[in-house]
């Protein structure tokens, strides 16, 4: 036998089981072969696999597992040692590669399974997702419906159609079978189906308002199940067939108009509500949702705020009708009213030509006929035709005027005059008649009396006149006295406040006489028109009883009061009267103490410490001189001849008052020479002004040659003195004071 | 203070000094003279009144001594004496005294002596009856002040 090298297999050659395990073996391989080809293949399609250097090491393996398997092929039969030694190899080889592998797929395969199992939970995350999205949807879907349907109800004022948009636009929006709105009866005891969507509703049906029901719909403001059952829920036919749909009910607020404060926004108390109720199709299964339920919730606050828009809009032009109507009316009353008064007027000139043309004649020829001779008898019956004539022509204007006066169409004519003469006037017209019954008048003008003034001086003197005219006519004996004043405050009647405003000022005028006086009762009566007091005395003396009554319609005109004080019968009486009266702006400014007119410099208006010298030889003279000076606030020095005057002179004296009575020149002398003195400074002369009684053109030609600046008349009034220092002061010269 | 009877001396004080006026005693020269007192002068009235009576007396006085000797007048002296009466009188507004004034000047002017004596005498009775009425007066308004009431402004026309 030859010795070979090989090997020979452990069992005997059994035929069959050798080929299957040959066939098997080579079909191994081949798979074994083929796994890594098919991994290559499909990792390289796909474009994420994480771990290729894995694959390759299980691509090893598998190589090596086939070529192990492979090699086993020829080890069924006698084999050759190096065939042997290949197999151990390979052998070798795969068990390495093998347990290497094992052990990698322990950290490998949890990697796998993780990212298996985030995949699960994306996908859950995905799902949630997915419910939300729907979710939102369904809520944004509501929110438009709402806005469509706030839309639809807030674009019209009328009440109905909000009403029945209303029920249409819900109806649409959760595709309700029925919606039905119930509003309180006047009497608030009911309910009364007012709006259904689609069925038709008996008239006149109503619900009693207590129901348990609708107290618990109406306690809340959401939305409330309501069993199908219910009264309010019972709209149609109830038809056993019907599974019949769930009902929500929501209560809707009626706001008045008076529920509106600014502080707080209405407290729900009004309890005036109505009931909306809403159906879902029956035989559906539907339920009410959460988000429709708070669709229908903000929809039933829509339609309160546009309930109460609509009732608002229905109020205000309500009102406005009502308004125009009155206006319209009132239109009417006022034309006709001025028609009125203008027939009045025309009747009342008319009629007062007409009277006064024959007045005219009666009085014309009466007088007249005084002159002529006359029988005693007869001139007697003259007089008192004329006395009586022109008592009748007095009374006609009187009640023009009166008439005039109380219909308001009287107006003041305004003017300024002069108050001071005004009053002297007034004195002057009744002094004849004073004089004869021996009555002496005083007048006593108070110094703060302003002399120019703004008013009615026509009416003024006509207030004047009447009620110093009725002093005069009411005394038989003793005197009277007016009083003039500026008023400040603190009247007799309460309600009646002075205010002094900044060119204005109340006049007070008094007039008191010692005569019949009037007794206290009678008092009220006396401004009452046609009234007179019923004592002999007032009988015989005439008059219309109008002049008072006219006297206190002007002074009222005037924003004043009048009134009448007496302390009884026989005790003489003062009638006192307030008027307004404007202050004129220009002549009363010189008369004031010390205001300069606008144009002066300040300085000017104030004369304190103002150095002056005053030169006169007779002590009275010189004495008066320094009394008005020094009263005008100046600093004066006195001297009594030209000598000790030209000592004394100096810059700081700003005026040298001379005496110049006697005629000669020596006088004068001393105004050339005080010239002398400041021929250095000029301009700290002092200015020179000459006092004297003559006011000829020769002294003041005397003057000016001597270089005074001015001439004054003696005696110098204290008004005029001041108005001479404030102009010397400016101009530097003056020679208008004669 | 009784608001009566100061009402009451108040009435009298301006009842005298309307006399005093419309008899011609004095002129609105005495008006604008009172003016000129105020709180700071209270006394300036009656002082420029007592001045002016004295001044009257020491020029009577001096002109009656001038006049006295019928041969040796001295129109000079008088004239001037009047000159300064009239000034005096028309400063303080005794009207009286100055219309005599003006007459006993055109008496001077013409050297008129008798014409000058009587003049003078009328002088001295006038401003002495002026200065009797003025007393009374200023009694009154110191009765007014002591009763605590004011002195009335009271306005010429």
């Amino acid at each position: 036998m030859e010795v070979c090298n090989c090997i020979e297999p452990q069992w005997p050659a059994d035929e069959l089981l050798m080929k299957y395990q040959y066939i098997s073996d080579f079909f191994i391989a081949i798979a074994y072969f083929s796994i890594p080809l098919e991994l290559i293949y499909f990792v390289k399609k796909s474009a994420v696999f994480p771990y290729r250097w894995v694959l390759v090491q299980f691509g090893a393996f598998i190589v090596l597992c086939g070529a192990t398997h492979l090699i086993n092929l020829w080890t069924f039969t006698t084999h050759s040692r190096t065939v042997a030694l290949v197999m151990t190899t390979a052998k070798v080889l795969t068990a390495v590669v093998s347990c290497a592998t094992a052990l990698m797929l322990v950290h490998i395969i949890p990697d796998l399974l993780s990212v298996k199992t985030r995949e699960m939970f994306l996908k859950n995350k995905a799902a949630e997702l997915d419910r939300e999205m729907g979710l939102i949807r369904t809520q944004e879907e509501t929110g438009r419906h709402v806005r469509m349907l706030t839309h639809e109800i807030r674009s019209t004022l009328d009440r109905h159609t909000i009403l029945k948009t209303t029920l249409v636009e819900l109806g649409r929006t959760l595709a309700l079978e029925e919606c039905a709105l119930w509003m309180p009866t006047r009497t608030g005891l009911e309910l009364q189906l007012s709006y259904t969507l689609r069925h038709q509703h008996p008239v006149e049906y109503t619900v009693p308002i207590q129901l348990p029901v609708i107290n618990q719909v109406f306690g809340t403001s959401r939305a409330v199940k309501i069993s199908p059952n219910s009264p309010v829920a019972r709209l149609r036919p109830v038809s056993g067939k019907y599974m019949l749909g769930e009902v929500v009910a929501v209560r809707v607020p009626l706001l008045h108009l008076s529920n509106f404060q600014i502080n707080d926004w209405p407290e729900l108390t009004t309890k005036r509500y109505a009931l909306m109720v809403l159906m879902l199709p029956s035989d559906s299964a539907r339920q009410w949702h959460v988000h429709e339920l708070e669709l229908v919730e903000v929809v039933a606050d829509q339609v309160a705020v546009a309930l109460s828009h609509a009732a608002i809009l229905e109020e205000s032009m309500r009102a406005r009708d009502l308004l125009m109507e009155q206006n319209v009316a009132l239109d009417l009353a006022r034309r006709e009213a001025e028609t009125a008064i203008r027939a009045r007027n025309d009747f009342l000139a008319v009629m007062n030509h007409e009277m006064r043309t024959p007045m005219h004649a009666i009085i014309a020829l009466s007088s007249l006929l005084q002159e002529t001779e006359l029988t005693p008898e007869q001139r007697l019956m003259v007089e008192t035709i004329l006395k009586s004539s022109n008592l009748l022509a007095t009374l006609m204007n009187d009640v023009l005027d009166l008439s005039r006066l109380e219909d308001g169409s009287l107006q003041l004519e305004l003017g300024t005059f002069n108050l001071h003469t005004l009053f002297r006037e007034v004195l002057n017209l009744i002094k004849p008649i004073a004089v004869v019954k021996k009555l002496p008048i005083t007048l006593n003008l108070a110094p703060d009396l302003p002399e120019f003034v703004v008013g009615d001086e026509k009416r003024l003197t006509q207030i004047i006149l009447n009620i110093v005219g009725n002093a005069v006519k009411f005394s038989k004996q003793g005197s009277i006295y007016v009083t003039a004043l500026v008023t400040k405050s603190g009247t007799r009647s309460p309600d009646f406040f002075v205010v002094p405003t900044g060119s204005h000022f109340y006049l007070r005028v008094k007039v008191k006489d010692s005569g019949a006086g009037i007794n206290p009762q009678d008092i009220p009566k006396l401004f009452t028109k046609f009234a007179q007091t019923q004592s002999l005395a007032t009988r015989s003396s005439g008059g219309s009883g109008l002049g008072l009554a006219i006297s206190k319609r002007f002074v009222n005109l005037m924003e004043g009061n009048i009134w009448i004080e007496s302390d009884g019968l026989g005790k003489g009486c003062m009638a006192i009267f307030d008027v307004k009266l404007g202050i004129s702006e220009q002549s009363n400014e010189s008369k004031q103490s010390g205001i300069p007119k606008v144009p002066a410099t300040p300085q000017h208006a104030n004369f304190t410490g103002l150095k002056v010298l005053v030169m006169d030889e007779n002590g009275v003279s010189r004495m008066v001189t320094k009394g008005l000076l020094v009263h005008l606030g100046c600093e004066v020095t006195t001297v009594s001849s030209s000598e000790e005057c030209l000592r004394v002179v100096s810059h700081e004296h700003k005026v040298v008052f001379m005496d110049i009575c006697l005629p000669g020149v020596e006088n004068y002398q001393i105004s050339l020479r005080i010239h002398e003195k400041f021929t250095k400074q000029r301009h700290q002369r002092p200015l020179l002004v000459a006092l004297t009684g003559n006011t000829d053109k020769s002294t003041k030609d005397k003057c000016m040659s001597f270089g005074l600046d001015g001439v004054l008349l003696k005696p110098v009034s204290l008004d005029n003195m001041r108005d001479v220092l404030s102009d010397l002061l400016e101009h530097r010269v003056l020679y208008e004071a004669m | 203070m009784n608001t009566t009877i100061v009402a009451q001396l108040q009435r009298q004080f301006q009842d005298y000094i309307i006399s005093l006026y419309q008899q011609g005693f004095l002129d609105n020269q005495f008006s604008e003279l009172r003016k000129l007192q105020d709180e700071g002068t209270p006394d300036f009235v009656s002082e420029v009144v007592s001045l002016f009576f004295d001044d009257c007396a020491k020029l009577i006085n001096n002109m009656s001594k001038s006049l006295e000797r019928p041969e040796n007048v001295d129109f000079k002296q008088v004239d001037s004496g009047v000159h300064q009466l009239k000034g005096s009188s028309s400063s303080v507004g005794a009207r009286m005294v100055k219309n005599v004034c003006i007459s006993f000047k055109e008496c001077c002017d013409v050297q008129n002596r008798e014409g000058c004596l009587r003049c003078l005498q009328q002088v001295d009775y006038e401003y002495k009856m002026l200065k009797t009425k003025l007393q009374d007066l200023f009694k009154l308004e110191q009765q007014i002040l002591q009763a605590g009431g004011t002195i009335p402004q009271v306005d010429i026309n």
